[in-house]
């Protein structure tokens, strides 16, 4: 039995952006376990001061190229929560369906193109194309869809040009709505057929209490904006979202990292779940149920199966969003927008856990101050404890390096890490 | 290395190109474009040969022909570490608005202290940042794929066009071009401002087909007449403010704007 053992990944594959592991192990006795990130810093947060209003949700969305949706759509609600403006409630639920496709394509790609080689012993999804082309065509065709909605309402993919501050700049055409809607109902097959495949890989057994935080579901499972909770008790409004963050700087990080009631908490599909799982449609709620997912989970892995949960409850709830909005009289698309003085925040629960946004305005519209609170960046001081928790219950069991060093990359991915954007 | 030998397109045998992804200070969007054309991912695969490609793939080789890199150049480590890619590189390719002009990041460079971007998100803590620069201003770029993120299909286009060795080639026109071709509604008639009149076609005019004005990520088109374009602008009711943001997004037009800079103390 090896009991002496050394993980060094520099950096590491299949995340988004740039992070670093490393793990040393002597006589059975853990001696360092570090997750480091070394992504270059963007400085977004300096760059929009003294820019106009209008210039928020372009160039923020531009923090990422997962979740530029997601950046765009907490950017808009910070500005309209500043100048007092309430979207109707045809903007809503377009800004929601959009929300909605995002996870979809945004979970798929992580599943399904990053976290699956894991399981089927391949370094990418390329060598699967070949072995397991059934999967990846579903996961293409699911991902496909969610894109083209987002193409449709949003204006693109990534980095959308229809979502605008008072509603969208024109709208999609009921006939488009329509045939996603047929669509939609076709792929609950194919996630059926994911999970299943899902099923029968072993997740890693390891768990560690920690503290989950999201936004507080009122009616539905929360995704746009309302309040903040934690598992701990602890419970905020949107605009308090500091006291719920906590940011502070460390030394092996270019990204700042978060605490509330304890050393670390998470964010995420998995904190989403744990907070609201009443909320979840019912057939999200089987899939969760078939898995043993059931609040509260400590097993940072199960958030895999918490964006699977996700990925049925989005298409679920995205049919019946474009039913109401096909039984609706199309209104205008956008509402004017008249800037004052003043804060706007906004909370949103992107692909990988609770975003915020907030401007400081001056009369003119012109923004005085800016701030963003990353989902990653929030998750980062958890992935840590986990990262050290893991190595230490390992060093005993005397692994080998290489199965560590895949352990330890898996727990990361597992995260979902999204660094460039926690760094922004 | 038998399969490329093999595949064949419209008859004649196809090379099969090594080509490795990397990223600088980025969004990584530029890349994930590359995954999102679920349509014809299979079939892209198929021309090429991925051989690193970190954000998606855990194998690395340092033996690959096209380099396509995306990101600007924020510090010494990446400059090394770019430096090393154009030695390894045949062909290096610069991808999207961030390698080819800086992109949305290059706005920092317009605080006149360059400390103040750092102190303002970082406090007191050390942070490793210079000046942000484009790919083409530390190494040599042999190949330019613009956008904001860079159009999924021009970029499968130029691919094919490397394998096939056909040459590749740019609009000089603007956007504007693609835009009436698109039969849209000018949106200046919407009291939308619009770089269209001199930015560089080839996104098929996507923003304003979807009626946001243009931002110039694609750049500057051949000899545009900026003065007119502002003069325009200016008759159209958009504040100086206004245009001046737009053109200096994404960086494609600042050694044509170079006075306006450095506004922000």
């Amino acid at each position: 039995m090896k009991k002496t053992c050394t993980v060094n990944i520099r950096p590491l594959t299949r995340v988004e952006g740039h992070g670093n592991i490393r793990i040393k192990i002597r006589n059975g006795k853990l001696q360092e376990a570090e997750w480091s990130v070394v992504e270059t810093p963007r400085f977004f947060e300096a760059i929009l001061k003294g820019k106009k209003w209008d210039n928020a949700p372009w160039i923020t969305g531009r923090i990422c190229g997962i979740c530029s949706i997601g950046h765009t759509l907490a950017s808009i609600r910070a500005v309209e929560n500043a100048f007092g403006i309430v979207p109707d409630e045809q903007t809503r639920k377009l800004r929601l369906l959009l929300k909605h496709m995002e996870t979809l394509q945004s979970h798929t790609l992580h599943l399904c193109f990053l976290v699956l080689p894991d399981f089927m012993n391949t370094g990418s999804v390329f060598p699967l194309i070949k072995s397991h082309g059934d999967v990846v065509l579903r996961a293409a065709k699911i991902k496909k869809l969610a894109n083209d909605v987002c193409d449709c309402v949003g204006g693109r993919r990534l980095h959308p040009t229809r979502t605008v501050v008072g509603g969208f700049t024109m709208l999609p055409e009921k006939r488009q709505l329509h045939e996603f809607s047929e669509r939609l109902k076709e792929i609950t097959e194919d996630l059926m057929l994911l999970s299943g495949l899902i099923r029968e890989f072993s997740l890693p057994d390891f768990e560690r209490e920690t503290e989950f935080v999201s936004l507080k579901g009122e009616n539905d499972y929360p995704f746009i904006g309302g309040d903040l909770v934690s598992s701990d008790g602890v419970h905020m409004k949107e605009h308090d979202y500091k006291k719920m963050t906590n940011e502070y700087m460390v030394k092996q990080s270019t990204s700042k990292w978060c605490r509330l009631s304890r050393g670390s908490f998470a964010v995420g599909a998995l904190a989403r779940l744990n907070n609201n799982f009443d909320f979840l449609h019912p057939a999200a709620r089987e899939v969760a149920e078939s898995f043993d997912l059931k609040p509260v989970t400590h097993n940072p892995f199960m958030n895999n199966i918490a964006q699977l949960v996700e990925c049925v409850h989005v298409v679920k709830e995205s049919v019946s969003l474009i039913d109401e909005l096909l039984d609706s009289e199309f209104g205008e698309p956008r509402q004017e927008v008249r800037p004052r003085k003043g804060v706007g925040v906004a909370a949103v629960e992107v692909p990988r856990g609770i975003l915020y946004h907030c401007y400081r305005f001056d009369d003119k519209g012109n923004i005085t101050k800016c701030d963003c609170v990353i989902p990653t960046g929030q998750n980062h001081a958890n992935i840590q404890h986990d990262l050290e928790a893991l190595a230490r219950e390992y060093a005993s069991k005397g692994k080998d390096d290489r199965e560590l060093e895949l352990l330890a990359a898996m727990l990361v991915r597992a995260y979902d890490p999204c660094i460039s954007c926690s760094v922004h | 290395m038998a399969e490329s030998r093999t595949r064949t397109y419209l008859g004649v045998p196809l090379y099969r190109p090594r080509v490795a992804f990397f990223e600088f200070s980025s969004c990584e969007g530029c890349q994930l474009q590359i995954l999102n054309n679920e349509s014809t991912l299979l079939d892209f695969l198929s021309l090429v040969e991925v051989v690193n490609f970190r954000e998606a793939m855990t194998e690395r080789s340092e033996d690959y022909e096209i380099a396509f890199v995306e990101g600007s150049i924020t510090t010494e480590e990446e400059i090394k570490r770019l430096k090393k890619i154009r030695k390894n590189a045949k062909t290096l390719a610069a991808m999207g608005s961030c390698a080819c002009f800086g992109g949305v990041n290059q706005l920092k460079n317009r605080f006149r202290n360059p400390a103040s971007a750092k102190r303002e998100v970082y406090g007191s803590h050390p942070v490793d940042s210079g000046p942000v620069r484009a790919v083409e201003d530390v190494v040599g770029v042999d190949l330019r794929i613009y956008g904001c993120p860079i159009s999924k299909d021009e970029v499968e286009k130029i691919v094919l066009h490397i394998a096939i060795g056909k040459s590749i080639v740019v609009p000089k026109y603007p956007v504007c071009m693609e835009c009436k071709r698109n039969e849209n509604i000018c949106l200046f008639e919407f009291g939308e401002p619009c770089l269209g009149p001199v930015t560089r076609a080839g996104c098929d005019s996507w923003c304003p087909s979807n009626r946001a004005g243009c931002w110039g990520c694609r750049g500057p088109a051949e000899d545009v007449n900026l003065r007119q374009m502002r003069k325009i602008m200016e008759e159209n009711g958009f504040s100086e403010e206004t245009i001046i943001d737009r053109l200096e997004c994404f960086g494609g037009f600042l050694s044509l704007m170079k006075p306006e800079r450095g506004r922000h103390g």
